[in-house]
């Protein structure tokens, strides 16, 4: 029953309509419920009771009492419990029956719905506008950070920014307002009045008119069609000749040159017959090739096949075969077809040649230096590698030819020929690198040549260490020729025949030894024998003090800093020093030993000397003396304290931090601070630099004209920012940046926006339409 | 007997057209000019000393007024027009190189707040103490013609500055809101307010033109955008701005002329800290003017004086003051960047070279060129000892410089006080607030 009831007032409530919240219904409903005093109840009986004691049915009204706060009898209250009322709680009651299912729909339609949130505040949505209206500017001001940026790192910047363009007259107009005056302007006119030269804007004669509608549409198309055609074909020829190219089946392409090379005969053959003149100039071309293979020694064996053919042809019939075809084949291009001119001996030379091929490269190069007594090649021998290699071959030594003048003359100067076997070094060296060099670029062919070189080198080593074995020998042969022969002429009978050769050519004396040689000559009395090469030289710039023990002299060398400053410093002479130079230096000495005599009384230097130790003394720290004379004993004139006492009232100073001339003999040093300059020298490091080169480099160098061009004056000193007078500068614009300035005007956007004025202006603002 | 002649083609020492450069043969050769670093070092000196010597920047004085100055400004097309506007509601239009009043107009009663100039130069715009804007025509008045207001605007409150905007018929005033007004129209089509203080000046953007900045007397810089009615930021200082001044060529940057002797240069994108604080003046900055190339601005002060700053340093370069100038009202730099002006108490303007020792007029080429050479040499030896203290040195007025020696000292004091807090409580309890920040109180989203 109770359910019924409850049920009967939701829905009066949901007719309503205005079911706003769950326990307020509750309490609606609540309410016309029996209260739970039985008072009440009892009361409500007696009512029913006289009612029905009227007879007539009346009808019942409605009846509301008030809401009372505690109506928990049917279990809905949520009090106590702590839980919040839920439509559904109420509804479980109410599934049974069918006929409310329309309620139910109503009220879970009221429970989807959810309440509205509270606006915010006036302040709270000004500041968001604010905050968004901020960003928003932020990033339109953004867009100048570049601009700014270059404006300020800009080395020159000229105002006014934007550029005044200059105003260009129309040529016509130009035109008209000229007139002819002189002769010569009045020639010019006429000369372009008729041609026809025209005056009004499209400049163009009439030939040039016509030649401009020459080409027809079509034709042009036509030229177009043409060419493309014509690039086609070329890039399907070039794809063939690729793939062609791409094959690697070796019979193949020996097929195809021998095809070639038939059909080249062929052809020759019937241009001989056809046009002979055509003809010879073919064969002149058939020779010149010829020629280039004769130089590029294509087919000499030296060919990696080759060699391999030529180890095989001892046990291989058709290798040996082989070779002998690449032999023929060589023999037939190196073989000159001109006969005329050509010598008997050089034809001899030839033969012997081709007797000799199958003779390893060495040899055989060695051969052809043997027989072409080229003079310019053998002048530049010490350079060369090769002449290096016949100078050690035994074989050739005997041999009385011209260029053997440099090989005794090589043998005579054992550092002459060290100096050769250092160049050698180094070319090999060089060659070694080319070689890796080549081995990095082209991994391909890298092994051969590598072992080529790496056995090269082992060769190239052995011939070193031979020949340094010789000149050890020759050394140890001159020194003894030395100690035997009293004179100091010690050189070979061979080289003795050069000798005014030598003479004649100066440029030859190339090395130390030659000079000391020529030295020798000159002072060759007192020469000693066992005296070391360097000390020679320097008793020979030396004649003064020629005369002392070498002992002493050695030891005044040591010690003498006097004699370290006049004597010339012992100056390594580089190897190519002519002779020339030795007469001078003997004139300066002349000179020198004049401007002695002329300046013997006043001593320099050791005034220097005596300077240097005084200002040494000077900055030496001083001992301080704290003895007082008189004091604990007898004073007076003549009485000197104590030794004692003077030891025990002496401080000693500290030793200062060595002089940074110490090791400077001709130098003296000033450290101490000198306060005139320090009045004109920065202390700090300025600002932009961080480093105190930085700055020292900036000053040190000059800008002005003195030291610079024009050029680079006018570049040093342009000015930073450059004003003209007269002009106005106006605000930098988007436009002079290259930025596109919104075309929305500011105006124009507010009158868009709607007004939004403060309550306070609107106010303000009907006040005054009333007023 | 053959005498021997020294013989020189004339190809190589005789120019072709006179407008050629004079062909000097030279040797470069450095071992033949020595001494190059000390030689420049003596001319950087002797050029420093020549620019103290030749340092006379002071052009003119323009009287006429019979109240103090308050306001000044510049014809934007004319380069020799200046207005002015008086304490005693007068304004008068100049013409610099005559260097005398042209027009006189009794605009107002009571002060001229404020004076701007329309941006095409026809007209332009006061507002003054009647709470009164009134529009006039730059020409004067034909013959027989009154002198008479354009338009006239009545407000309810004083208005206490104007600023025109720099492309369109627009201009703002500031009071108690900031208003901007159309040309055509009575009531303003736009006010924006944030907070109730009186606003002292208002400027627009010379760049991004939609963009105001203005200073109220509780201490704040106010930005707004026009376009989307809003104000955008506020930034409270420790005291109160007068006036603020955009920078004509970076179009984020401001300066803040402030009461607490120092100028604010800002980034307007972030106003918690300043980018530079130019401190030298000695009494309250009541103005400040951009340079046209906004590499340097001038300020004026209540220290009767007027300094020059560049943009990027603390400390002026160059103060400019005379016996008979008082307290500084306003200023102008002038549309070519060549000359000062400002207006005082005293009732003068008075007009000043941007560059003191600057030579007016045409120069040679080769005078030019004498100038560049000397400015970088003077710029290259500028941290010598020597060439530092002749450059820095200014002669002050008496009150000025024990004014500069009394800050100097209290403000040693403060910094050692603030040293000793720090060494005597716990190490990170007082934090190092940078010269930069101390000034700063708030930013207000």
């Amino acid at each position: 029953m109770t359910a019924n009831r409850l049920a009967e007032s939701l829905l009066a409530l949901s007719q309503q309509e205005e079911l706003v919240d769950l326990p307020k219904d509750y309490l609606l409903s609540g309410s016309e419920d029996e209260g739970d005093n039985d008072g009440e109840r009892e009361h409500q009986k007696l009512l029913e009771a006289i009612s029905s004691l009227d007879g007539k049915n009346r009808r019942k009204l409605a009846e509301r009492s008030e809401a009372s706060l505690k109506v928990s009898e049917f279990n809905v209250s949520s009090e106590g419990s702590g839980e919040k009322l839920v439509l559904a709680d109420l509804l479980e009651p109410v599934k049974t029956s069918s006929s409310l299912a329309t309620v139910k729909k109503q009220l879970n339609r009221v429970k989807s719905k959810k309440t509205v949130e509270l606006p915010l505040n006036k302040e709270e949505i000004e500041r968001i506008h604010r905050e968004v209206a901020f960003n928003k500017t932020a990033k339109v001001l953004s867009k100048w950070d570049p601009v700014v940026l270059k404006n300020r790192q800009a080395e020159q910047l000229v105002f006014p920014l934007e550029k005044e363009e200059p105003a260009i007259a129309p040529i016509e107009h130009v035109l008209s307002g000229w007139k002819a005056r002189t002769p010569l302007e009045q020639e010019i006119f006429n000369l372009l009045h008729k041609n026809k030269q025209p005056v009004a804007d499209p400049l163009l004669t009439p030939v040039e008119k016509a030649s401009l509608q020459a080409m027809s549409l079509e034709e042009a198309k036509m030229r177009r069609a043409e060419l493309q055609r014509a690039r086609a074909l070329q890039s399907y020829y070039e794809a063939k000749a690729r793939r062609e190219k791409k094959i690697k089946s070796k019979k193949y392409h020996k097929v195809v040159k021998k095809g070639k090379a038939k059909k080249a005969l062929k052809e020759f053959e019937q241009l001989r017959k056809v046009n002979p003149a055509a003809a010879l100039e073919e064969l002149e071309k058939i020779e010149k090739a010829r020629m280039m293979e004769r130089m590029s020694l294509k087919h000499q064996n030296s060919g990696k096949w080759a060699k391999s053919k030529a180890i095989m042809a001892k046990y291989d019939l058709e290798a040996r075969q082989a070779m002998q075809e690449q032999l023929a084949k060589n023999k037939e291009l190196t073989q000159k077809l001109q006969v005329a001119s050509e010598s008997e001996e050089e034809e001899g030379g030839t033969e012997e040649k081709v007797e000799e091929l199958l003779v390893p490269d060495v040899v055989n190069e060695v051969q052809m230096n043997a027989d072409g007594p080229n003079p310019w090649m053998l002048r530049s021998c010490t350079s060369d590698t090769k002449e290096a290699a016949t100078q050690e071959d035994p074989e050739q030594l005997p041999e009385p030819e011209a260029h053997e003048v440099s090989e005794s003359e090589g043998e005579d100067r054992p550092v002459a020929e060290e100096e050769i076997l250092l160049r050698e070094f180094e070319e090999r060296r060089s060659l070694r690198k080319r070689s890796e060099l080549s081995q990095d670029a082209e991994p391909a062919g890298s092994q051969e040549t590598k072992d080529s070189s790496s056995q090269e080198v082992l060769s190239e080593l052995r011939v070193l260490s031979q020949k340094l074995k010789e000149n050890d020998q020759s050394r140890k042969q001159k020194a003894s020729s030395e100690g035997t022969i009293p004179q100091v002429q010690r050189e070979e009978p061979a080289t003795e025949e050069e000798e005014p050769l030598l003479l004649q050519r100066p440029e030859r004396v190339q090395t130390l030894e030659e000079l000391e040689e020529l030295g020798k000559e000159e002072c060759f009395q007192n020469k000693e024998l066992s005296r070391p090469v360097l000390e020679g030289q320097q008793s020979e710039r030396t004649p003064n003090n020629r005369p002392d023990a070498p002992k002493k002299k050695k030891k005044e060398q040591m010690i003498d800093l006097q004699n370290l400053l006049t004597t010339q410093s012992p100056s390594v002479k580089s190897l190519a020093v002519p002779t020339i130079e030795e007469l001078e230096d003997e004139e300066e000495r002349n000179q020198r030993q004049m401007i002695k005599e002329a300046f013997a009384g006043d001593d320099v230097i050791r005034d220097f000397l005596k300077e240097k130790r005084e200002a040494v003394e000077a900055s030496k720290p001083k001992d301080v003396d704290l003895t007082l004379p008189g004091w604990g004993e007898w004073g007076g004139v003549g009485l000197k304290p104590s030794a004692k006492k003077r030891r025990r009232f002496l401080i000693k100073a500290p030793e200062g931090p060595p002089r940074k001339d110490k090791n400077l003999p001709n130098v003296i040093i000033n450290e101490k601070r000198n306060i005139h300059t320090a009045a004109h020298q920065v202390r700090v490091l300025p600002y932009p630099f961080t480093h105190h080169w930085q700055f020292e480099r900036t000053i040190q160098t000059p800008i002005g004209s003195t030291w610079n061009t024009q050029r680079a004056f006018q570049k040093l000193t342009t000015p930073k920012v450059v004003t003209k007078p007269g002009h106005i500068i106006n605000p930098i614009k988007a436009e002079d940046v290259g930025y596109r300035s919104s075309s929305r005007s500011d105006l124009s956007v507010i009158q868009r926006n709607p007004k939004r004025i403060t309550t306070r202006h609107k106010k303000q603002l009907k006040k005054s339409s009333v007023d | 007997m053959k005498v021997k002649m020294l013989s020189r083609n004339p190809d190589n020492y005789v120019r072709e057209t006179k407008l050629d450069l004079q062909r000097v043969p030279r040797n470069y050769d450095p071992t033949l000019h020595p001494f190059e670093v000390p030689r420049e070092y003596v001319r950087a000196l002797n050029a420093t000393k020549l620019e103290r010597v030749f340092a006379k920047p002071f052009l003119a004085s323009l009287d006429g007024h019979r109240d103090g100055v308050n306001c000044l400004a510049k014809h934007p097309k004319n380069l020799a027009t200046i207005l002015s506007g008086a304490c005693d509601g007068e304004v008068r239009i100049w013409n610099l190189t005559q260097r005398n009043c042209i027009r006189t107009i009794q605009a107002h009663e009571g002060f001229v707040r404020g004076i701007c100039t329309r941006f095409c130069g026809t007209s332009f715009f006061t507002v003054g103490d009647d709470k009164t804007v009134k529009q006039w025509k730059m020409d004067g008045p034909g013959y027989g013609e009154e002198e008479e207001p354009l338009h006239t605007i009545l407000g309810k409150t004083v208005y206490t500055g104007i600023d025109h905007h720099w492309k369109e018929a627009v201009f703002a005033t500031c009071g108690q809101q900031v208003d901007i007004w159309d040309e055509q129209r009575t009531n303003p089509i736009c006010s924006m307010t944030w907070g109730f203080d009186s606003i002292s000046s208002v400027k627009f953007n010379p760049v991004e033109t939609f963009l105001l900045g203005s200073c109220a007397s509780d201490r704040n810089i106010v930005l707004y955008d026009m376009r989307q009615a809003t104000p955008l930021k506020k930034v409270i200082l420790d005291m109160r701005t007068n006036t603020i001044c955009w920078n004509p060529m970076e179009a984020f940057i401001f300066t803040a002329a402030n009461e607490d002797y120092n100028l604010y240069t800002f980034d307007m994108r972030a106003l918690d800290t300043p980018v530079m604080v130019h401190m030298d003046h000695v009494s309250a900055v009541l103005d400040v003017d951009y340079s046209p190339t906004g590499k340097e601005f001038v300020s004026a002060s209540f220290d009767k004086s007027i300094r020059i700053f560049p943009v990027d340093k603390s400390r002026s370069r160059e103060v400019y003051h005379t016996k008979r100038m008082q307290h500084v009202i306003c200023v102008k730099w002038t549309s070519d960047s060549k000359y000062i002006m400002c207006g005082s108490d005293e009732m003068n303007i008075r007009l000043w070279k941007a560059n003191a020792s600057e030579k007016l007029g045409v120069l040679t080429s080769r005078e030019k060129a004498a100038k560049d050479y000397n400015q970088k040499l003077k710029e290259k030896f500028q941290h010598y000892p020597h060439i530092k203290r002749i450059a820095r040195h200014r002669h002050l007025p008496k009150s000025i410089y024990s004014q500069i020696q009394e800050q100097r000292i209290m403000k040693e004091a403060r910094r050692r006080k603030e040293v000793n807090r720090i060494k005597h409580s716990k190490p990170g309890s007082v934090p190092i607030v940078s010269e930069k920040k101390k000034h700063i109180v708030a930013v207000v989203k």
